[in-house]
């Protein structure tokens, strides 16, 4: 492993002074980081850890209704927390699905909003990679491509972002917070991680030394908390990153849909927010034809990358299974498989959330 | 024929694994544990190519890094005393030692940097940053020249057959053909590879762990030049191996010759993405199966045809057709392989080496004839029940399959499954299949010696360079011991897993427990023998003078057969005759008499349900019933832990387990553990496994028919079944992925 200068930084200021050098890179779990590190995937010169800093562990209830998640709040610790549970159900259950047990117990809000890909070609050191060598090229084209992207790639990358938790926080609008060397800063996580263009490499919004300090869902995200789901398909029942996913929420007016919210997860780049799809939910009934259309606008753009056509229909798939189960309410707990196809379908029985 | 050993007071028994204690509070030390003093760690750097060779190693920024000792290459790698690809016996296979530039697979060894810290032996051989000059890499399914190989496996005939088979064909009334593809797999037990090393003049200790401490010994002694004497090789735990670890690999010797080369002891440990490449794997295969049947099912031909693929240097063939020879009876039978060469590691005995990938294919192609016959897939099965082995019509030493199917069906319930399929729905609107697949692998036997001493204070000490890989050795052969000698389990002490000790045989091909467990019982009778002549040689002993009528050896005493209450204490018969000890080696082999005249196998039936979502393609087991018949059990506790994790390898193969090459690199693309899915414990449903009874006076004196494989084989071509049965989709691609059921 490359030796490394390790800076336990005390307070913002010095976290984003320290990391603004070049070679500098942040460390919370390191749950992604260090993997990277052990398989030279990333090299960084100087680790600045900012698991010491005070304030970033909370989750606050802020005067305007609106949630800030701190950055260095576990996923283990939101995913259980009652009010994180009660008001956004999808946000809860992404997060439950996702890695495993002992993993979210260490990884936080900021370094799960911050993972890498899982590209393999990015993995794979002896394969060229935009991402990892800029002009290197990307050896994924027309290599073993069955997980890529089928939405917003370019011929630069077809890597894919990984996050289940990115996918419910796209659809409920939240923000993130940023404090650089400018100053401090939000912006929306829709716009936060980029598309791959021709600049791979950059992969967020981020400029050098900025640090995520908090994230934050707005008042209006909790007027999906009754009719909310995050459903992942993958290739083993957990432990497993999303083939595809989505997240989804329904604002019911009577017996008519007022707003809904479609986000994907594993289709792209960056969590794949389609308000095209949003547009056709609006004042419909929740039909399964109304789920079908929204399904077909969501992959309207979508192209396969590479060998990977099924997942374009299986998205699609997904959308109106989560729209289904979202209309029938959100479960009065998280299932015991979260997110997966094999939680026990919602009943008669199920009633939706106060 | 052999006495039938009564059920003893040990075997049989489901005691806990005596290791326990010892794994579970971090007692037991693996060999990467070990740590001599002045211990110097190595890591290998590994090829990024295919096919070609090296042109550049910047050895002097790696030895420039501060804690590098040393860095081996071809230029400094210690000389062998005979090349690694020297193929003197069939199973020494051609290994990657340095001994040139040539790159011949992904991830081949191409140098080892040994460094003060792993984390500066890391970063030198990431600082090697090789050029290479590469060749256009092959790593395809019967790409190329496809030849027949000599043998397959274990030097098995490639082509086999009986009777007629286009005359069978012909009278077939119903026929299917079908082409299934098997995935590649790669070992990876949760201990890597590893070695650590130290050299005393021409002497060397070494922790490393193996499936089979001899052939370690006799493979490094040849490579090295040294007497076998001169190697101990330590191994009291081994963390899984599959038949990974049943020959040394390239990286263990790598470990040896850097210690060597550095004159320090060395530690190597392979890492994760090497774990794809250098240590073996279960090649691909593509099966054609052509099947031929009258109306009733009674198969007239059945033509079972293998391609797989080996490296471009070596010669492993899966055998996967090797079990159409034993399973059913058909009018015709012919099983042939055929191999194309590819730039890819040699691959290797996997558990079930050829049954497994062979039965998914075989158990599919069952099912379609039986859909075709519109036949219940059990009653096919019965149809074509071998009464003896169909090829050789051998009659089975002992086979109990019919009581394999009732006994689980009947546990599973498969009666109600209605013939059509996508007719079961769970209450969540879930497809719900169920599938049968047949179990079976050969009775094989070794060769194997152990030692057997019983001592004055009334305990005894059982000896055998066998090997504990998670089977349960440490356990099932005190066991034996105990019974032999007519001892309780707590006065028998047991050392294995150490070179010094006599040769164990192996532990694998499902014949460690037979071959070693036999050894030790035949010892354990001899030492009584031993101990016996002097008692009944002894005027002051009661045994005295009861040679012909023969004496019994139970609860530490030797008693009279004939009036058990004249008996005295092992301690008083030595102690009288003023030795501290007696002791008594005996063999393990298999009798080649009996293992002319009849076949052997193990059997089994696997029942599986599966339940898959009808929109989202998604899989999951969620029940699987296994019973099985090995002859007799020693310990059923530990039985059932080895068909639980066949069962479970079962459902990696059938639904998981893929590794990804990109046809262009040659690369495995999903070389780690995050990505090349085995099952997890969510995937992982309610199993069961029944032990059926099983009486074999033929196999060997214990009548143990090994255990450790037969599990994974039956199990796939269930779960695939059963995805038919859900869904009515027939995929043949195996592993089953979801989005082959998106229709």
């Amino acid at each position: 492993m490359k030796a490394f200068d390790y800076i336990r930084a005390t307070s913002v200021a010095e976290a984003v002074a320290a990391a603004g050098r070049p070679g500098a890179a942040y460390l919370a779990a390191g749950t992604n980081l260090v993997d990277l590190m052990k398989g030279g995937v990333a090299r960084p010169d100087i680790l600045v850890d900012i698991t010491r800093l005070p304030g970033l562990d909370r989750i606050e209830r802020l005067p305007d209704g609106a949630t800030r998640i701190g950055a260095l709040v576990r996923n283990a610790t939101l995913a259980h927390d009652s009010g994180i549970a009660r008001r956004y159900p999808a946000l809860a259950e992404a997060l439950l699905s996702g890695a495993s047990g002992q993993l979210r117990n260490a990884a936080t809000t900021a370094g799960n909003v911050l993972q890498r890909t899982r590209c393999q070609y990015f993995y794979d050191t002896a394969s060229a990679c935009n991402k990892r060598d800029p002009g290197a090229g990307c050896a994924a084209l027309g290599g073993v491509t069955r997980a890529h992207a089928v939405l917003g790639w370019s011929a630069h990358c077809i890597a894919t972002h990984p996050s289940d938790f990115c996918v419910p926080l796209a659809a409920l609008d939240a923000t993130v917070e940023i404090e650089g060397p400018a100053g401090t800063r939000s912006v929306p996580l829709e716009a936060f991680h980029r598309l791959p263009g021709d600049a791979p490499e950059r992969e967020t919004v981020l400029e050098p030394g900025d640090l995520v300090v908090a994230v934050t869902l707005p008042a209006e995200a909790e007027g999906f908390a009754a009719h909310s789901r995050y459903l992942k398909v993958r290739e083993r029942t957990s432990y497993a990153f999303a083939v595809v996913s989505a997240a989804v929420g329904l604002r019911m007016d009577g017996d008519r849909i007022a707003e809904g919210r479609i986000a994907l997860g594993s289709v792209a780049l960056k969590p794949w927010r389609t308000r095209a799809a949003e547009s056709l939910l609006a004042g419909a009934a929740p039909t399964p034809e109304t789920f079908a259309r929204a399904a077909e606008a969501a992959l309207a753009d979508a192209t396969p990358s590479g060998d990977n056509a099924h997942k374009i229909e299986l998205a699609r798939r997904i959308v109106v299974r989560a729209l289904t189960l979202a209309a029938a309410g959100t479960p009065e707990r998280v299932p015991a498989l979260p997110a997966s196809p094999f939680a026990p379908a919602p009943s008669a029985g199920v009633t939706a959330h106060a | 024929m052999p006495e039938r050993q009564r059920h003893g007071a040990s075997i049989g028994q489901p005691l806990t694994r005596r290791d326990g204690p010892d794994k579970v509070t971090g007692a037991a030390r693996y060999s990467a544990d070990f740590r001599p003093e002045g211990l110097a760690h190595a890591v290998m750097a590994v090829s990024g190519i295919a096919r070609g060779r090296v042109t550049h190693l910047d050895v002097a920024a790696a030895e420039a890094h501060p804690g590098v000792v040393a860095v081996m290459t071809p230029e400094n790698a210690p000389k062998l005393a005979k090349s690694p690809d020297l193929k003197d016996n069939p199973f020494a296979f051609r290994l990657d030692l340095l001994q040139n530039d040539g790159v011949r697979y992904a991830n081949q060894p191409i140098a080892v940097v040994i460094a003060e810290t792993l984390e500066a032996a890391t970063e030198g051989a990431f600082l090697l940053r090789p050029r290479y000059a590469d060749e256009p890499a092959g790593v395809a399914l019967g790409a190329g020249e496809v030849f027949t190989p000599e043998t397959v496996g274990a030097g098995s005939a490639t082509a086999e057959g009986s009777g007629d088979l286009a005359a069978g064909m012909d009278a077939a009334e119903a026929r299917i053909a079908a082409t299934y593809d098997t995935a590649a797999q790669y070992h990876n037990a949760l201990e890597p590879h590893s070695s650590v090393a130290q050299w005393d003049g021409d002497r060397l200790t070494l922790h490393t762990p193996t499936q089979a401490l001899w052939i370690a010994k006799g493979r490094l002694a040849g490579l090295f030049g040294i007497p076998q004497e001169n190697i101990h090789v330590i191994c009291h735990y081994l963390g899984g191996g599959f038949g990974s670890k049943g020959f040394v690999t390239s990286p263990q010797i790598l470990g040896i010759m850097a210690a060597k080369l550095v004159g320090r002891p060395v530690k190597l440990v392979t890492r994760r993405e090497q774990m794809f490449g250098p240590v073996g794997h279960r090649a691909a295969t593509r099966q054609t199966l052509t099947l031929g049947a009258t109306r009733d099912g009674t198969l007239t031909a059945l033509d079972h045809h293998t391609l797989t693929l080996t490296s471009r240097y070596d010669d492993f063939i899966e055998p996967s057709g090797i079990l159409s020879r034993h399973l059913y009876a058909a009018g015709a039978i012919a099983t042939t392989h055929a191999v194309s060469r590819a730039d890819i590691g040699t691959p290797i005995f996997m558990r079930a080496p050829g049954e497994a990938s062979g039965s998914v294919a075989v158990e599919s192609a069952l099912d379609e004839l039986a859909l075709e016959l519109d036949l219940d897939p059990l009653e096919i099965r019965l149809r074509n029940y071998a009464e003896v082995e169909p090829i050789t019509h051998r009659p089975f030493s002992s086979k109990a399959l019919r009581a394999c199917y009732a006994q689980g069906a009947e546990r599973f319930g498969w009666a109600a499954r209605p013939r059509a399929p996508r007719q079961m729905r769970d209450a969540d609107g879930l497809l719900v299949g169920w599938g049968l697949g047949t179990a079976t692998y050969p009775a094989g036997m070794m060769q194997g010696e152990a030692r057997a001493t019983i001592r004055a204070d009334g305990t005894a000490l059982i000896e055998t360079a066998a090997q504990d890989m998670g089977q349960g050795a440490w356990t099932v052969l005190a066991q034996i011991g105990a019974d032999g000698l007519g001892l309780s389990i707590d006065r028998v002490d047991l050392r294995i897993g150490d070179s010094n000790l006599p040769n164990g045989g192996l532990a694998g091909g499902s014949t460690g427990t037979a071959t070693s467990g036999t050894a030790v019982h035949n010892a354990a009778r001899a030492a009584i023998a031993e101990l016996a002549a002097l008692a009944v040689a002894d005027r002051a002993s009661p045994l005295y003078g009861a040679g012909n009528a023969g004496v019994t050896a139970a609860d530490g005493r030797l008693a009279r057969r004939d009036d058990p209450a004249r008996s005295e204490s092992f301690g008083d018969i030595l102690n009288r005759a003023g030795k501290g000890s007696v002791e008594a080696k005996g063999q393990g082999a298999g009798e080649p008499a009996s293992r002319k005249t009849y076949a052997m196998h193990a059997h089994g039936a696997v029942y599986a349900e599966v339940k898959v979502d009808p929109d989202l393609g998604q899989i999951r087991v969620t029940r699987l019933v296994g019973a099985f018949a090995a002859g007799r059990i020693v310990n059923p506790r530990l039985v059932r832990s080895q068909y639980y994790g066949g069962m479970i390898w079962g459902v990696s193969l059938a639904l998981h387990e893929h590794a990804v090459l990109d046809p262009r690199s040659g690369r495995v693309m999903n070389a780690n553990l995050a990505e090349y899915h085995i099952p997890v414990n969510a995937d992982v449903p309610s199993i069961e496994a029944i032990l059926v009874e099983e009486h074999d006076p033929h196999v060997n004196p214990l009548g143990i028919k090994g255990v450790g494989e037969i599990g994974i084989t039956g199990t796939a071509g269930a779960i695939a079944n059963a995805v038919w049965h859900a869904t009515g989709v027939r995929v043949r691609d195996i592993p089953i992925t979801l989005d082959r059921l998106l229709g």
